[in-house]
This record gives C-alpha cells, sequence and structure tokens, in this order.
C-alpha cells in the first residue's frame, strides 16, 4: 500500500533554488518528525546497510530501497524541492507520517558520505515525483477533515439537506423522550442500566444522521463523577435537542451552533487569513473508531487563535502534523456557522520557522470570565483556548493549580491533566517561578497545552 | 468534592441541590412545583437543569491560590547546546521494548548509549533543559546503574522535583545527604551540627564530604562519636576511610582491631594492611615470612611453603578468620590470609633480594603454588602495586594467559586495574592477538573507554577472523556490544571494508556471512551516533 502525505519542515527557510542542490543536516531532518519516538525510529533506520540503489537528483529527489520486515524492499522516495515542505511516498505499511524510512533514508543523505550519490532517477520514483508535481496546485488547499459535499445540482442538494433534517429531528424526538423518561423514574433506579442504555441510545442516533448527539450520548455512559455531572450533562443534551426542534425560534448565530453541534457538516469557507500562525499545541484523542488531532494555531500578527481538527483511523495518526513552537506562515480560513475557533489550513508559503513570538497572556480571572462569556454563543462549549502570563504551577491537596504569580487566585487543573506526564514537564520547568502556560479553560479546569519559561526559551509541548 | 468544579464548591444554589434530588429521585415521584407529573415534568426539570449548569458555568470564579512550593534552587551550570538537548530527549525515549523487535538488526541500541552521553555531559559540566528531568528521573528510576550519573546530571532542581512526586523518592534517598546539602566547608558548626543531629545518610554525607577535603579532620569527627555508634553504623563510617587512607590514619585503625564487632575489627585490619608502613603490616609479613622460604638445596631454586598450624588471639586480632570455609584445609586458609595482608614489598628481601617478576616465575613445591599466587594477586590489587600486578599478569601472549592458569580471568581483570589505562590496553591488546575474542569480555570491561588505538585493531581482528571462519555473530554478542559502545568513533571508517556480506566459506554456518554483515553495520552506525554525540556535546570554540 503507498501512502502519500506531506512533511513540515523545520529549520532555516528555502532560499533561492539552489537550497535544493544543497544536502541537509541531521537537525533539519530530525525537526520533521513529529515525535522523539519517531525521531529514534528515523535514526535507526538511517543504517547504511539497510539502503540499497540510494540515490538523489540535482533538482532535489532522494530516493531509496530499504530492506524491511522479510518481503520485497520499500520504496521510499522523498522529493525535498517543494517550497511548503517536502513529500514523500514509501511502500511501508508503518503510520508514521513521515515514516522511519523517509527520515531514515533523509538522514543517510544529510549524513554525506556517499551513502546517497547522485545519480539517474530510477523510473519508479520518476513517476511518483512527476505524477506528483503536476497534481500540486489542487489538492493542497484541500482540507484533510473533509470538504462539504459538491454540490452537485442544487435541487437534489437540497432534497437530501431536507430528508437528512427530518432524520435528524426524529432522533432529537426519540433522544427527547428517553431523557424524559430516565427522568421520570430518577437516576437512582436508572443505576447500573446506564451504559448498555447509553450505547444503544448512541446507536439510534448515528442512525438518525446526528453523529454530535450520538458522541454527546456515548460520553454519558462513562462520566465521571455521580449524579450531578450526570444530570448537568443529560441537561446540556435535552437543551441541544429541543434547540434543534426549535431551531427557527433561534437567533441565526445559535441556531447556526446548534446545527454544528448536532453535527451537520460545517464547510471552511471563511475568507483566508494569511498570517504567520505559531503552532501551539498538538495533541491526538482517540475512540474505539477514530484518532481526533486538534492542532492551536496562533496568528502572530492578527493574534487569533484557531483549531485545526484532523482524523484518522482508530489506531492511526492523521497525516497532518505541525511542529510545535514553530510558525507557519499559511492561509487559515475559519468555519461558519458556530464552529469556534475551527479553521482549515490553506496554502502554506514557507516551511515552519523557529520564532520567539508568543502568545499574548492574561490573568486567571479573566481566562474564566473568556469562558464564561463564551457559553453565551456557545452554551455547550466545555473549555476556551487561553494563555496564562505569568502563573506558578502549586500543589493543593491531591491535585494542582495554576496560581497566578502576582495575585492571590489560581485555576485548579482539570482531572485530563493531573494524569498526564506534561503535568511533571511544567512543574520541572517552572520550577517554583512563574512560566507562561498556554491551554484550554473550562467548567473541568485548566488543561496544559504548552508553556515557556520566565526568560527566552522555546515552547515547551505538554500534551 | 475536588477544586475543580469550583462553582459547585463554592455556589450550590438552594435551588440546583433541589433539582439534583428530584433527578435522582424522579419527577414520578417528585415533581417539581406547579406541573402535574407525566412527561412534562420531567421536561421542566431538565430545562431547569440546562439554565442552571449553564449559569453555573458562565459564573465560574477562579480558585483561591494554595501555598507556593520554595523555589527551586538554581542551576548555575551552563544549558546544553541544542542539539544535545534533543539527542538527550531522543535516548531518553529510547524505552527498552519501545521498539519491540526481538532481534537487534544494524539500529543501534540507544539506551546503551544513555551512559556514556550522561558522563560526557556531566565532564563538560552541562546543566539540562528542565522540561527534560522528569523523563531523566523515570529512567534513573527504572535503572539502579544509571542513578548516580543521572542523578548528577538532573542537578538541584530535579531533587526540587523529586520532593514534589512520589514516584522519584528515590532520588532523595539516592542523593549525598538525602536531598539535603552539606554545610559549606568553612561551615564548621554547621557541619558538626549535622554530624551530631543529622539522620544516618546525611551523617554519611558529611563524613565523605569531609573526609575528601581534610582526611584528618573527617578522622576525628568520627573519633569524636565513635564509642557511642551502634555497630552497622560504626563499620559505614570506617568504610568512609577508604578515601584518601594515609599513615596519619593508622592510630585510629589500630584501635578500631580491638573492636567489639567483628566486621569492624575486619574493616579495620584490611584498611591497616593496605598501609604497607603500618605496624599490623609489619606484624603481617613477619608472620607470612615465616612460612615461606626458598630452598637452594635443589638444582633449581624452589620456594617452599610451611603454612601456619594454629591461628592464636595475636592473628585473629590482626583481622585473621579462624574458622576456615567448608571445603578448605584450615591451614591453607590462614596462610592465604597471612600471605595476602603482608606489605609486597617484604617479599624481595626475604627472599633472596629477587624482582617481583623473578619471585613470580620461580617454582613453587607441593601444589601451593596457586594459593600462593592468589594470594600475591590479592595483595596487588589492595595495595595497587603495579609492578607486582606487571609480573602476576605475565606477558599477555603467554599459552597459560588463555587457559584456567594459577591466575585466574577475574583475578587478572583486577591485576589490570592497578596499571596506567594505555598499558591495560596494551596488554589486552596482546591478549586478544594470541587468544581470541572467547575469554576477552571480562578483560576488556576494565579497560578505558574509548579504548586505545592497538586495542580496538585487536578486537577489529579478531571479530574479522571470527567472521571469517564461519562462526555466528552471536557467539561473540557480549564483545560486539563493548566494542559499539568502547571502540573510538574514529575506527568508524576502517570497518567500512567488512560491510559487505562475504563469500561464504563451504565450512561456515549458514547465513552467517548477513549476520555478521548486519552486525557491523550496527557496529559502524552506533559509532557514528557517538562520534555525533560527542561533537554535540563539545561546546562551540570562544
Amino acid at each position: 500500500m503507498h501512502r502519500q502525505g506531506r512533511l513540515s519542515v523545520g529549520g532555516s527557510n528555502f532560499v533561492g533554488m539552489t537550497e535544493q542542490e544543497v544536502r541537509w543536516t541531521a537537525d533539519r531532518v530530525l525537526a520533521l518528525a513529529p515525535d522523539a519516538a519517531s525521531r529514534a525510529a528515523g535514526t535507526e533506520a538511517a543504517a547504511a546497510g539497510l539502503w540499497s540503489e540510494a540515490g538523489c537528483s540535482g533538482s532535489g529527489t532522494v530516493w531509496g530501497l530499504c530492506r524491511g520486515g522479510g518481503g520485497a524492499p520499500y520504496r521510499t522516495v522523498v522529493d525535498t524541492a517543494d517550497a511548503s515542505g517536502p513529500a514523500y511516498t514509501c511502500g511501508c505499511p508503518g503510520r508514521g507520517a513521515p515514516c522511519e524510512h523517509a527520515l531514515g533514508l533523509l538522514l543517510l543523505w544529510a549524513g554525506g558520505g556517499g551513502k546517497v550519490p547522485r545519480a539517474e532517477i530510477p523510473r519508479w520514483a520518476a513517476q511518483w515525483v512527476a505524477g506528483r508535481r503536476t497534481g500540486a496546485g489542487e489538492g493542497r488547499t484541500a482540507d484533510a477533515a473533509g470538504s462539504p459535499p459538491r454540490a452537485a445540482g442544487g435541487e437534489a442538494a437540497r432534497r437530501r439537506a431536507e430528508r437528512r433534517a427530518e432524520r435528524v429531528t426524529a432522533g432529537a424526538e426519540e433522544l427527547e423522550r428517553r431523557l424524559t423518561d430516565l427522568f421520570r423514574t430518577g437516576l437512582a433506579s436508572a443505576g447500573q442500566a446506564g451504559h448498555g442504555r447509553w450505547e444503544e441510545t448512541a446507536a439510534r442516533m448515528v442512525d438518525a444522521q446526528a453523529p454530535g448527539l450520538a458522541t454527546r450520548v456515548r460520553e454519558l455512559g462513562a462520566l465521571p463523577g455521580g449524579p450531578v455531572r450526570l444530570l448537568e450533562e443529560c441537561a446540556l443534551l435535552h437543551l441541544l435537542a429541543r434547540g434543534w426542534l426549535r431551531r427557527d425560534l433561534l437567533p441565526e448565530g445559535l441556531a447556526a451552533t446548534v446545527r454544528t453541534r448536532v453535527g451537520l457538516p460545517a464547510s471552511a469557507d471563511g475568507p483566508p487569513v494569511r498570517d504567520h500562525w505559531l503552532v501551539l499545541a498538538q495533541y491526538d484523542t482517540a475512540d474505539s473508531r477514530l484518532t481526533t488531532r486538534r492542532i492551536w494555531l496562533y496568528g502572530t500578527g492578527s493574534g487569533r487563535t484557531a483549531l485545526l481538527l484532523s482524523y484518522g483511523p482508530a489506531g492511526r495518526a492523521p497525516e497532518i502534523a505541525l511542529p510545535v513552537g514553530q510558525a507557519l506562515d499559511a492561509e487559515l480560513s475559519a468555519y461558519r456557522g458556530g464552529a469556534g475557533p475551527r479553521a482549515a489550513l490553506g496554502e502554506r508559503f514557507a516551511a515552519p520557522a523557529p520564532t520567539t513570538v508568543r502568545p499574548s497572556g492574561t490573568s486567571t480571572p479573566r481566562a474564566v470570565a473568556r469562558y464564561g462569556e463564551a457559553l453565551r454563543d456557545d452554551p455547550w462549549l466545555d473549555s476556551v483556548p487561553v494563555t496564562l502570563d505569568r502563573v506558578v504551577p502549586v500543589p493543593d491537596g491531591d491535585g494542582w493549580q495554576l496560581a497566578d504569580a502576582d495575585g492571590d487566585t489560581a485555576l485548579p487543573l482539570s482531572p485530563t491533566a493531573r494524569s498526564r506526564p506534561g503535568l511533571w514537564r511544567l512543574v520541572a520547568l517552572s520550577g517554583g517561578a512563574p512560566v507562561s502556560v498556554f491551554g484550554e479553560c473550562g467548567h473541568q479546569g485548566f488543561t496544559p497545552l504548552a508553556a515557556w519559561p520566565e526568560g527566552p526559551g522555546e515552547a515547551v509541548p505538554l500534551c | 468534592m475536588s477544586r475543580t468544579t469550583a462553582a459547585v464548591d463554592t455556589a450550590l444554589p438552594g435551588d440546583w441541590e433541589e433539582l439534583v434530588t428530584t433527578a435522582v429521585l424522579g419527577t414520578d415521584r417528585r415533581a417539581p412545583a406547579g406541573v402535574g407529573p407525566g412527561r412534562q415534568a420531567a421536561a421542566v426539570l431538565l430545562d431547569a437543569a440546562a439554565a442552571a449548569t449553564v449559569r453555573r458555568r458562565a459564573g465560574l470564579r477562579p480558585a483561591p491560590a494554595a501555598e507556593r512550593p520554595g523555589p527551586a534552587p538554581e542551576d548555575r551550570r551552563p544549558a546544553l547546546p541544542p542539539a544535545a538537548a534533543r539527542r538527550l530527549a531522543m535516548l531518553l525515549a529510547n524505552r527498552p521494548g519501545a521498539s519491540g523487535t526481538g532481534r537487534r538488526g544494524t539500529a543501534p541500541d540507544l539506551m546503551e548509549l544513555l551512559p556514556q552521553w550522561l558522563a560526557v555531559a556531566n565532564a563538560r559540566g552541562f546543566a539540562p533543559p528542565p522540561a527534560l528531568l522528569p523523563a531523566l528521573l523515570d529512567a534513573a528510576r527504572g535503572r539502579t546503574d544509571l542513578r548516580p550519573s543521572a542523578l548528577r546530571f538532573a542537578g538541584p532542581r530535579a531533587l526540587w522535583l523529586a520532593r514534589l512526586n512520589p514516584d522519584w523518592r528515590f532520588a532523595l534517598r539516592s542523593a549525598p545527604g538525602g536531598g539535603t546539602s552539606v554545610p559549606a566547608r568553612h561551615d564548621t558548626g554547621g557541619m558538626r551540627r549535622l554530624w551530631q543531629e543529622g539522620l544516618f545518610a546525611e551523617r554519611v554525607a558529611v563524613l565523605g564530604a569531609l573526609r575528601s577535603r581534610e582526611p584528618a579532620a573527617a578522622r576525628e569527627l568520627l573519633a569524636s562519636t565513635w564509642a557511642t555508634e551502634r555497630a552497622e553504623d560504626r563499620l559505614m563510617f570506617l568504610d568512609s576511610l577508604r578515601t584518601g587512607l594515609g599513615p596519619d590514619d593508622e592510630p585510629f585503625l589500630e584501635q578500631a582491631l580491638a573492636d567489639r564487632s567483628r566486621n569492624v575489627r575486619a574493616t579495620a585490619a584490611e584498611l591497616l594492611s593496605a598501609l604497607p608502613g603500618s605496624a599490623l603490616a609489619r606484624r603481617m609479613a613477619v608472620r607470612a615470612g615465616a612460612c615461606v622460604a626458598v630452598d637452594r638445596t635443589r638444582d633449581t631454586p624452589v620456594i617452599v611453603v610451611e603454612a601456619p598450624h594454629e591461628c592464636d588471639a595475636h592473628m585473629e586480632r590482626d583481622g585473621v578468620v579462624a574458622k576456615a570455609p567448608a571445603g578448605r584445609g584450615e591451614r591453607s586458609w590462614w596462610f592465604g590470609q597471612l600471605a595476602e595482608a603482608a606489605p609486597l614489598g617484604s617479599w624481595s628481601r626475604r627472599l633472596g633480594g629477587r624482582t617481583p617478576r623473578e619471585i613470580v616465575a620461580l617454582p613453587v613445591a607441593d601444589d601451593w603454588r596457586s594459593e600462593l599466587h592468589a594470594a600475591w594477586c590479592r595483595a596487588a590489587v589492595r595495595q595497587r602495586d603495579p609492578a607486582w600486578s606487571r609480573a602476576l599478569l605475565g606477558e599477555p601472549s603467554a599459552p597459560e594467559a588463555g587457559g584456567p592458569g594459577a591466575v585466574s580471568l577475574a583475578e587478572r581483570a583486577k591485576l589490570l586495574g592497578t596499571l596506567g589505562p594505555a598499558e591495560r590496553a596494551e596488554w589486552v591488546a596482546g591478549f586478544i592477538e594470541t587468544h581470541g575474542l572467547s575469554e576477552a569480555f571480562q578483560l576488556l570491561g576494565v579497560c578505558a573507554v574509548p579504548w586505545a588505538a592497538p586495542l580496538g585493531r585487536a578486537v577489529v581482528d579478531a571479530l574479522n577472523i571470527a567472521r571469517d571462519a564461519g562462526s555466528y555473530p552471536w557467539s561473540f554478542s557480549g564483545v560486539m556490544g563493548l566494542a559499539e559502545r568502547c571502540l573510538d568513533p574514529s575506527e568508524a571508517g576502517r570497518l567500512d571494508a567488512l560491510l559487505a556480506v562475504p563469500d561464504e566459506p563451504e565450512d561456515a554456518s549458514p547465513g552467517a556471512g548477513g549476520y555478521w554483515s548486519e552486525a557491523f553495520q550496527r557496529l559502524v552506525t552506533t559509532l557514528r551516533l557517538r562520534a555525533a554525540m560527542l561533537a554535540e556535546l563539545s561546546p562551540p570554540a570562544p
């Protein structure tokens, strides 16, 4: 199986056309790897003995055959000549993006020593490069999360949308019935049947083409925190179902939020905004079906915070990967209609490059206030992205909090954050001194995702 | 309830509690005011709960700040160069089992390079990036052999951190003084107070620190409380006198020979016997000398041994253990202890002015040779005597050096430890040239890293010969692993010729050539990686 993908480039920018002639440094290659484990795997794959027929062309293509797990060798090709980052293809079944073979090949090439000599490009590599370079330009602006289906005939599309709305309505009505039945008999008597009940209800919501409802219902089955939390979330679910059923009466903004929350497709048709986007955080969450990747970006010019969402099948990382702490010159288009900060990545103008810019921050009282204000437009919102300035991680009983260095208030860390290894990186980085922390601030507490030391220093990823 | 739901704690309004109670019991049993039972009542409840939930979330306020931990002590060492910091993150991410493949293939074993990396980083005096401290502490937690160097590199901030996480308590135990700092050199009062009032680990730290700078002051500190210490503490404290041991310590040690505890007595005797000028050493020389003589009546001079017939109270006081282990004759047991504790310098006078080499070459009558030579080996190691070590090691190319001779490989390894690094490497290189690699593992382990050029060449040549002989490389996996970690990285270039898969000789093990090529590739890759590691840790030229 062949996969293709784009890489993000760290290190210096491409300067002119001669750059592609220059071999990269190992550092620059390793900056492509999404995490430490893939850096290690790439280093391992850089053993000269693994490779045969490796070579590079004058136009920035590097290729080689890598001896793999017994069968035919993998054909690995990397095209380093593209200003928006190198692209690669590899015959391996691996899931990393880039895979260790692409990294290993580049490392071998970067190391010099005649392991990857200048050579005539073989047919199999040339074909891929040719196909890619003519295909480039399209596809690049496509969002990994899937654009809305192209309207093929306005009338048919409208009828389809209507049919779907009817099914969602039927689903919302059924959900309402189930919720009210539950609260007639009471949470106490619902007791143990909980989890199975929610799974079944979630399946009904999937049938009703309301994936947003289905996800919220499924989460009820695994909710910690006893009847209080369950009542809260059931009430918000009820609010969402009622909102859908009476969406005609809602102001347009709130109606759009309801449509998005219920799970109707949104489109990223906001005007493209070009900026140097600082990558604040990248993390994956997975359930049994899907891996969801969230990338938080901060527009160093506009001061806007944006969220890139992308998906992969369970157990596989989505292909888009950006280096935390670097800035990307690119266009972003916002999703419209109550999708919050979500945006789609458009054209990239240069590879991500190191930056000393940090997001501007605020205090803990202002952070919670910002969450409260955001609930006005989206009462289902769990958290908002916030950067806290000058806070100190402080142990507090079993938990931790981020306390204002210059005040007497603090934000407790969320239960998620308390169990992550990132907590200890944050505490180590601080050493009792103030740090800047970017994270998600909401009703569960604050979830730190990246931090900067008081003095100069790079962003430290915490997720 | 946790503070994360701060609103629930601080502002639980009466009507919200009411709603929760109704939700738990059910609206059929407890209808909200003004509505009849049935579906409508449940919907009213949910409406009210939704409004209350959004209101509560919108009204969240920050919590009061808890008491802040004291700041971490400052780490004054310079920060790691960026490339070295990335390398460290990579080495720490490569935990065992991460790659999950059984056979090692051609990939370097990154975790095995961590000790070397830490040693160089410590030697250059760099401080780690704070964000990597948790990974460093986790690595040190998993591997006790890494702890001293990892904790030294991790520095003061890591101890500060370890106090906040029970998983890292080991760091406080392993660190000198249990994480408390030893009082400064001039703070005599603080030192004395900590010695008198501190915990055991703190007292060991104080004594050790003082001993390394002012041996006499440390001895006097120990003597001031010696009579009141418990036996096992006396033993530990006495052990710290090994550092900076000198003739001045003799009176104190001589007094400890009368200690109530047998282990304390034995340690005192051992320390005294390492001082060739001590009275104990002279007494042992007399006793041992009485047992050994050169018989000149034969055609060639021969050493004859007459082992002692009894172990008297004076011998016992000087640390001789009277009771022999099971299976050993008492008299040879006693003799071994006497010969081991006697100063090596006394033998030349006793045996006709001969040099150590001449003495070792003398035949020994009646099967006493191995007993006598083994005792001399122990003495040469304890007294750190290179001349005797050289004599006992013999020529590396001598036929008996490879087999089980009078001096075992383990003893040879210890003897090598008393020689300088260059001489050690040269001897082991000579050994490998004659005897090959199968017995060399232990000897290679005592050689200084990176291996000196002649030694490296000898190992590579021997591996090459083993390959040509058609055996499988995993018969040499121990030496291969050592070579990956210890060969000088600059040797990598010379190994390129070995990377090709050779034609298999007819009598070779099937497929061996491919495996050898793989093993050599791993060797070369690892050497290149080490060279890169070292370069990254080299501070830029000023």
